[in-house]
């Protein structure tokens, strides 16, 4: 007998038209414009592919991947590494401040990726404060510090912005993770070290997976940050697109290499969902113990794929 | 991900069992406070003393500082004062890895994404056990736990009884000289907390060179396992004695009442060697008590028998019965005499009285103690676990 109080199907499909069709209006169209005119020959004619040869045949389009890919995996390897420490310390070693210091993560999550850039420039630039003490210091004309504006002033500011979205899930993983165990752990004779790796990781694995992988998807689409160090030699994808529609007037090569970007970041996120997907499989807790008290508010959603090619939508 | 893969080999015998140090644990003067000038103590002064291969229950209510006690002996909190000794070492700055102790909690805190094996292989492994010796260890571990045929399997697909097994194999697997129990049992319903009490009695016995430390608010836990008992109350350890000696001859309020159920009468000794109870003369040993002195008089509600028959009779208490209560095996009857409150457990009546009978109940003098500064509130106090009143039932 069907349940009267239960929609019929044809009223439920009623209240699911205004968020597709919103969806459709601000996402799908722009993105389906986006993709038809990559498969658009700038001399007209029909949908073709001939634009897609092009463009990622240059050399200009091969570097810029392989720059995009190798700064994304460096600033996420990094953001991880250093994201991971510094969980750990705010975490599980009580210090003054503490508490102050997670809810910055929080706060810091809201910066623009410029501001990070510009406060580096400042800090590290060729007129910033260290170069202006050491010039100081010795009477030197110029400072010691001149890598903003290379590959590595690049993976040092995204390094810098994007450690805290690492931390913030992690820390939600961390204030789970029972007190009794890491006691029973170390009372059975294993050294902090030990608890960590074997203990506390496989336990906040997901949430380091998830954090790398927004991370990942993040700084595959990252433009504020290239373009505020004037790395004029550090061509990424986002970069290229750029250039390609601004500067060079060439709209069908930006769209191509915005999909590109698109595809490689859907391929990203759908590698993301199944590891995770598996470590939920493989399993997840026993009985719920002592927990630790959370020092921070609630995790956001971990990974959401930034969809679009020059420009990210910031989440 | 590490994972911890040491099975155990069933159709391999057992590694021989290489008996631990016995170890004993010594409490000398230790004091715990928190707070950031310490003014908050959790742990007054402890002064106590755990004999190698002995049972010690730590029994107090929330608060009497009994775990912290456990977990100063653990190294999971630093005392402020006063020096902790396991096997004669000094152990009171040593971190908790350092101290070759084994420990089991309350919520089992078994590692949720390790097998069973793995789970008991950790210790080993942590204590750098040579790898061939580690599945031998672990399935003598918990061949001795009954959870031999559980290996491979993770704690989230057992019972509780069975993952509680699980954590005292893992603490037994390394062999430790002395084992802290910290509400080992809390967790687990009335049935299954029985045969678990049943399992450590028999685990002791298998080990006896391995001390306990059990720390309980649970008095039969502490009277069925315990060879002896440390009381504690408001961070103060109030008596230390065996289960028969705490239970029968309290000597202080707080223990009587809340190791089992007591009446606790406030009494006068008189000038003749006996008490007196409003106005009536209780002969019971006074244990040398001043005359005039005030004193209270502590009696087991199972101890006081209806008298048989009419007439005046020594030690016979007259009281109103107020309530009875029907327990299955007793009918336990409230009533009140000498306008105090007064318990009785007697075995199952075929007549109930109705409210408002007068009942003479008896006592035998050997079956009644004397506190001698009477601080308790009178009347009786109960304090029932699991439906029962914590009788005397160390084997």
């Amino acid at each position: 007998m069907p349940d009267p109080h239960r929609p019929r199907p044809g009223r439920a499909a009623l209240w699911a038209l205004p968020p597709v069709a919103a969806l459709a209006t601000v996402v799908l169209y722009p993105l389906a414009l986006v993709v038809g005119q990559s498969l658009t020959p700038e001399d007209g004619g029909g949908p073709t592919t001939a634009p897609y040869t092009a463009v990622v045949t240059t050399a200009a389009f091969q570097d810029a991947l392989v720059t995009t890919v190798l700064i994304a995996a460096g600033a996420t390897l990094g953001a991880l590494l250093l994201g991971l420490a510094l969980s750990l310390v705010i975490a599980f070693v009580p210090f003054p401040g503490g508490k102050a210091l997670a809810r910055f993560i929080d706060l810091f999550l809201a910066f623009p990726s410029f501001l990070i850039t510009l406060a580096l420039l400042f800090l590290y630039g060729t007129a910033g404060i260290a170069n202006g003490l050491w010039t100081d210091a010795t009477g030197a004309a110029h400072g010691p510090l001149d890598f903003l504006h290379t590959p590595w002033g690049v993976l040092l500011a995204e390094v810098t912005y994007f450690t805290p979205f690492v931390m913030r899930p992690l820390l939600a993983a961390f204030a789970q993770v029972d007190t009794a165990q890491l006691e029973a752990a170390g009372s059975l004779g294993a050294r902090p070290a030990r608890i960590v790796r074997t203990v506390i990781l496989p336990e906040a694995l997901p949430a380091l997976a998830a954090g790398g992988a927004l991370v990942l998807v993040m700084s595959l689409n990252e433009f504020g940050i290239v373009l505020f160090t004037g790395a004029k030699n550090v061509v990424t994808l986002p970069v290229l697109v750029y250039s390609k529609a601004i500067l060079d007037g060439d709209y069908t090569g930006a769209c191509v290499v915005a999909v590109v970007n698109i595809a490689l970041s859907a391929a990203l996120y759908a590698l993301y969902r199944t590891v995770t997907g598996r470590t939920r499989r493989t399993g997840r807790t026993a009985h719920p113990g002592r927990r630790r008290a959370a020092r921070t508010a609630p995790a956001p959603v971990p990974a959401t794929a930034a969809p679009g090619g020059a420009s990210r939508a910031r989440p | 991900m590490p994972a911890p893969t040491a099975a155990p080999a069933p159709a391999r015998p057992a590694a021989p069992a290489a008996p631990p140090a016995p170890s004993g644990i010594r409490f000398d003067h230790v004091t715990v406070a928190h707070g950031r000038h310490g003014e908050h103590t959790v742990l007054d002064a402890l002064d106590l003393t755990v004999e190698p291969g002995e049972v010690m229950a730590l029994l107090g209510p929330s608060g009497s500082g009994k775990t912290t006690a456990l977990r100063a002996v653990a190294g999971f909190v630093r005392p402020v004062s006063g020096r902790i000794l396991i096997g004669g070492r000094d152990v009171t700055a040593l971190p908790p890895h350092r101290r070759g102790i084994g420990m089991v909690v309350q919520q089992y805190a078994l590692f949720p994404h390790m097998t069973v094996a793995g789970n008991v292989a950790f210790g080993l492994k942590a204590h750098r056990t040579p790898r061939a010796d580690i599945p031998g260890r672990v399935a003598e571990a918990l061949e001795m736990t009954g959870m031999a045929g559980h290996a491979d399997r993770h704690p989230r697909e057992l019972s509780g009884g069975q993952q509680q097994r699980v954590a005292i194999a893992r603490a037994l697997a390394i062999r430790p000289g002395v084992l802290l129990l910290d509400e080992p049992l809390s967790a687990l319903d009335a049935q299954l907390r029985s045969g678990m009490l049943t399992e450590l009695a028999r685990l002791h016995r298998e080990l006896p060179d391995v001390s306990l430390l059990y720390v309980t608010h649970d008095q039969v836990e502490a009277l069925t396992l315990a060879d002896r008992i440390a009381v504690l109350e408001s961070a103060r350890l109030r008596e230390c004695g065996t289960p028969q000696q705490l239970y029968r001859a309290p000597r202080t309020a707080f223990t009587a009442s809340f190791v089992g159920t007591a009446n606790l009468l406030p009494v006068t000794v008189r000038g003749d060697g006996a008490v007196d109870f409003a106005g009536h003369p209780l002969a019971v040993p006074t244990g040398g008590a001043a005359p005039g002195a005030t004193a209270t008089l502590c009696l087991r509600p199972h101890l006081l028998t209806p008298q048989p028959g009419p007439g005046p009779r020594a030690n016979t208490l007259r009281g109103t019965v107020t309530e009875v209560q029907w327990r299955g095996a007793t009918h336990r009857l409230h009533l009140t005499a000498g306008g105090h409150r007064l318990l009785a457990d007697l075995p199952e009546l075929r007549a109930v009285p109705p409210c408002g009978t007068e009942l003479a109940l008896h006592f035998a003098p050997e079956d009644a103690s004397l506190i001698p500064a009477g601080l308790a509130p009178d009347g009786p106090h109960d304090r029932p676990a699991d439906g029962t009143d914590g009788g005397p039932h160390h084997a």
